[in-house]
C-alpha cells in the first residue's frame, strides 16, 4: 500500500486501474555514440513505430471528427517520410557521432525554426507539427507508450500536470478520477474535474517513476487521499461508499424538472458552463436551465492552426439547436494568459494574467475576431445565441465591439448570408469594469460576472500560484459587495446580471446570492442540480 | 527534358498535404523532378523543402523533369497539379 495526501478539487470516491502519463517535455541529452550506424538504426525502428501509432491516429480521428480534421495525422506520416528531415538527422548522427535522441531533438528544432519564420501564416503553424513528430520520435527512442485512449479501460489518470491541450484529447468517458503532482485549485484539471463530476486530487508528492499503469488505486476526494495497491479491506470500504455516493446523486436526479424557486416564490435560473459540443449532454443530463458560458476558446486549443468560420459556425449552430430554444451564451475568444495556443506565436509575457488576452487580442487582430463573429451572427440565426465579450475595461472597448459587429453585419448582409444580431452583453471579471459598471449597463444586455479573474484582480493573488492557495478567499468582502454593485447598477438599467465563475457554484453562498437578486447562476452541470437544490430550500 | 509552367489555384498554396501526395508520386519515377519558382528550386520529393518555397495561390511554378521516363512521369505529374494543386 502506497498513500499520499493531496487537495481535492471534487469530492468523490473512486477504485480503479491507474494510467500514468509521463510528461512529455522531458529533458534529451547530448550522449556520444560511437557506433552511428547502431542509432541510425534506432531512428528508423523509431519511425516505423511512428507511422503504426500516426496510422492508429489517424483512424480513430476519421471515426471520431472526419477525414478533413483527420488529414493532420497522414501529413504527420508524410513529414517522417521526407528525405530532407531523416537525412538531416543521420549525417547528424555520423559527424558529430551523438545519440539518436539528441539529433532528433535538434533536427526538430531547425526544421520547425525554418517554417516558424515563412511570411505566411499557415506554414509559421506547421513548425508545431514538426516540433510533434520529433517529440514522437524522441518519445519512441526513449521506449515511452503514447498514450492510447482508444483502447484503454475506465483508468484514473495520474500525471504530473495536465495541460489544457492534453485534457481536450482525452475520452472523457474513460477517466475515473484526475492525480496530478501539481496543479492549483484553479488549473484546468480542476475545472474538469468538475465538470465532469469525478474526484480529483492535485498537489499529490508522489513519484511517477514508482507508479505503473494497471496498478490498482483509491481516489477518495472526501479525506484527499489517494492509495495505490490498497488492502482487500479498503476495497470493500471504498465500494460501500462508492455506492452510498451513487445513491445520494440519484436523490438529487429527483430534482429534475423541478422549478429553481424558493419558498417564498423567489425564481432564479440556474445555467450550465461548458467547455465544448460535447458537453452538451452533460448539460441536459443535468437539467440545467440554458447554457451561460460556452469558453469558444477550447475550439482553438488543441489543434495546429485557427478553426475556420465553417467549423465554428457548424459548432455553434449545433449547440444552439441542441439546446432547443434554451439560451446558450458564447463567451468569444478568451485565450493568452495561461491559455495558450502556439499558431498565434504570442510569446512569453512577464505577467500574462494582466498581458495581452481575450478581447484585447480580438481587438488589435481583428481578423481572428471577425472570423469568430461571422460565425456566431450566422448560428443565432438558428436558436437562442448570446454573444457574451471577456476582459472588458472601458466603454470604449465596448463601442469598438459594436463597431466591427456593425461591419461583419454589413458583410453578410452584402453576401446575402442569414444571420441575427443577437443579445450582446459583457463578461465582469475586471474591478474596472465593476467600478463603470453603471455607464456599461446602459450599453449592453447583460452582464455575467466572471469570479475567478475578478478575485485574482482584485485580491492582486495570482491563481497559478499554489503558493497562495492559503491567502485565496473567494469569501472576501470585496469581492461580495462588487457582486452587489454590479447587479444594483444592472437593475437599475432594466438589464440582468449573473455569475459564471466558480463562485457561482459555491453552495454556502446560493442563498446570500438569491437575496442579492442576481438573475443567473451558471455553474459546471454536475452542480446545478446541487444548487437548484439550495434555492428550494431558502425561504 | 520536359518543363511545364502551372499556376496554383489552391487557396493555402502548395499546402503539406498535396505536397506530401506529390512527393509520394514523385517517387514513383527514375526521372529528377524539379520545381521551381522565383529563383528558388526543389525536388518534388521532398516534402518539407517544397513547403519551404512558400507558394502560395496564383504563384506561377516551373516543373522540370528529366530522366529515362520522363515521358510519363511528365504526363502523371501535370496531371497530379491539374486535380490537387
Amino acid at each position: 500500500m502506497l498513500k499520499f495526501s493531496g487537495k481535492s478539487v471534487y469530492k468523490g470516491i473512486v477504485l480503479g486501474p491507474a494510467a500514468v502519463l509521463k510528461n512529455n517535455d522531458f529533458q534529451v541529452k547530448r550522449e556520444r555514440a560511437e557506433d552511428s550506424e547502431a542509432e541510425i538504426a534506432r531512428v528508423e525502428t523509431a519511425v516505423e513505430k511512428a507511422q503504426e501509432q500516426l496510422q492508429k491516429l489517424y483512424e480513430k480521428a476519421v471515426k471520431e471528427v472526419g477525414e478533413a480534421s483527420a488529414a493532420i495525422f497522414e501529413v504527420h506520416q508524410m513529414m517522417l517520410e521526407d528525405d530532407d528531415y531523416r537525412d538531416a538527422v543521420s549525417s547528424m548522427i555520423r559527424t558529430e557521432q551523438i545519440n539518436a535522441e539528441y539529433a532528433v531533438a535538434v533536427t526538430g528544432d531547425n526544421f520547425s525554426e525554418m517554417f516558424a519564420n515563412m511570411d505566411d501564416d499557415y506554414m509559421k503553424a506547421r513548425a508545431a507539427d514538426i516540433k510533434d513528430i520529433s517529440n514522437r520520435l524522441v518519445r519512441n527512442l526513449a521506449g515511452q507508450e503514447d498514450m492510447d485512449f482508444g483502447s484503454m479501460e475506465p483508468s484514473v489518470i495520474i500525471a504530473d500536470d495536465l495541460s489544457p491541450s492534453e485534457t481536450v484529447q482525452m475520452d472523457k468517458s474513460k477517466i475515473l478520477a484526475f492525480v496530478t503532482v501539481h496543479g492549483s485549485t484553479n488549473s484546468h484539471t480542476a475545472i474538469l474535474a468538475r465538470m465532469m463530476n469525478i474526484p480529483a486530487l492535485i498537489g499529490v508528492p508522489m513519484d511517477l517513476e514508482e507508479i505503473h499503469t494497471g496498478q490498482t488505486v483509491v481516489v477518495d476526494g472526501f479525506k484527499a487521499e489517494v492509495v495505490f495497491d490498497p488492502t482487500e479491506e479498503l476495497c470493500r470500504e471504498t465500494e460501500a461508499r462508492m455506492k452510498e455516493e451513487q445513491e445520494k446523486t440519484e436523490l438529487l436526479q429527483t430534482l429534475k424538472g423541478k422549478e429553481n424557486v424558493t419558498r417564498s416564490g423567489k425564481k432564479i435560473h440556474i445555467y450550465a458552463n461548458i467547455g465544448s459540443v460535447g458537453d452538451v449532454g452533460y448539460v441536459l443530463e443535468n437539467d440545467a436551465g440554458g447554457i451561460g458560458l460556452f469558453r469558444s476558446e477550447f475550439l482553438y486549443l488543441g489543434r495546429n492552426d485557427f478553426p475556420t468560420e465553417e467549423e465554428q459556425f457548424q459548432a455553434y449552430r449545433q449547440v444552439v439547436q441542441t439546446m432547443a430554444g434554451k439560451k446558450v451564451i458564447i463567451r468569444t475568444l478568451d485565450i493568452g494568459a495561461d491559455k495558450q495556443v502556439d499558431y498565434l506565436n504570442l510569446g512569453r509575457e512577464d505577467n500574462p494574467a494582466m498581458g495581452y488576452r481575450a478581447i484585447r487580442i480580438c481587438l488589435k487582430q481583428k481578423d481572428i475576431f471577425k472570423t469568430q463573429l461571422r460565425a456566431l451572427l450566422r448560428a443565432a440565426a438558428y436558436g437562442n445565441l448570446s454573444i457574451m465579450y471577456p476582459m472588458i475595461i472601458s466603454t470604449e472597448e465596448v463601442r469598438q465591439i459594436y463597431s466591427i459587429v456593425d461591419e461583419v453585419e454589413c458583410e453578410l448582409n452584402d453576401a446575402g448570408i442569414p444571420y441575427k444580431i443577437p443579445e450582446q452583453g459583457i463578461m465582469i471579471e475586471t474591478p474596472a469594469s465593476v467600478m463603470i459598471s453603471d455607464e456599461l449597463a446602459e450599453m449592453v444586455d447583460f452582464f455575467s460576472i466572471g469570479t475567478n479573474d475578478l478575485t485574482q484582480y482584485t485580491l492582486a493573488i495570482d491563481r497559478q500560484n499554489e503558493k497562495l492557495d492559503d491567502f485565496y478567499n473567494p469569501h472576501h468582502k470585496a469581492i461580495l459587495r462588487m457582486i452587489k454593485l454590479v447587479v444594483d447598477n444592472a437593475h437599475k438599467h432594466g438589464k440582468w446580471a449573473g455569475i459564471c465563475g466558480e463562485l457561482g457554484a459555491d453552495l454556502e453562498l446560493t442563498q446570500e446570492f438569491v437575496r442579492m437578486g442576481l438573475d443567473e447562476l451558471s455553474v459546471a452541470p454536475s452542480m446545478v442540480l446541487k444548487v437548484r437544490k439550495n434555492v428550494r430550500e431558502m425561504e | 527534358m520536359k518543363t511545364f509552367s502551372y499556376e496554383i489555384k489552391d487557396a493555402i498554396g502548395i499546402h503539406a498535404r498535396p505536397a506530401g501526395l506529390l512527393a509520394k508520386e514523385a517517387k514513383k519515377y527514375e526521372s529528377k523532378i524539379v520545381i521551381k519558382k522565383e529563383g528558388k528550386s526543389a525536388e518534388a520529393t521532398k516534402l518539407m523543402a517544397i513547403m519551404g518555397m512558400g507558394v502560395k495561390c496564383g504563384n506561377v511554378v516551373d516543373v522540370e523533369i528529366e530522366g529515362a521516363d520522363e515521358e510519363k512521369a511528365y504526363e502523371d505529374i501535370k496531371a497530379f497539379f491539374e486535380a490537387n494543386l
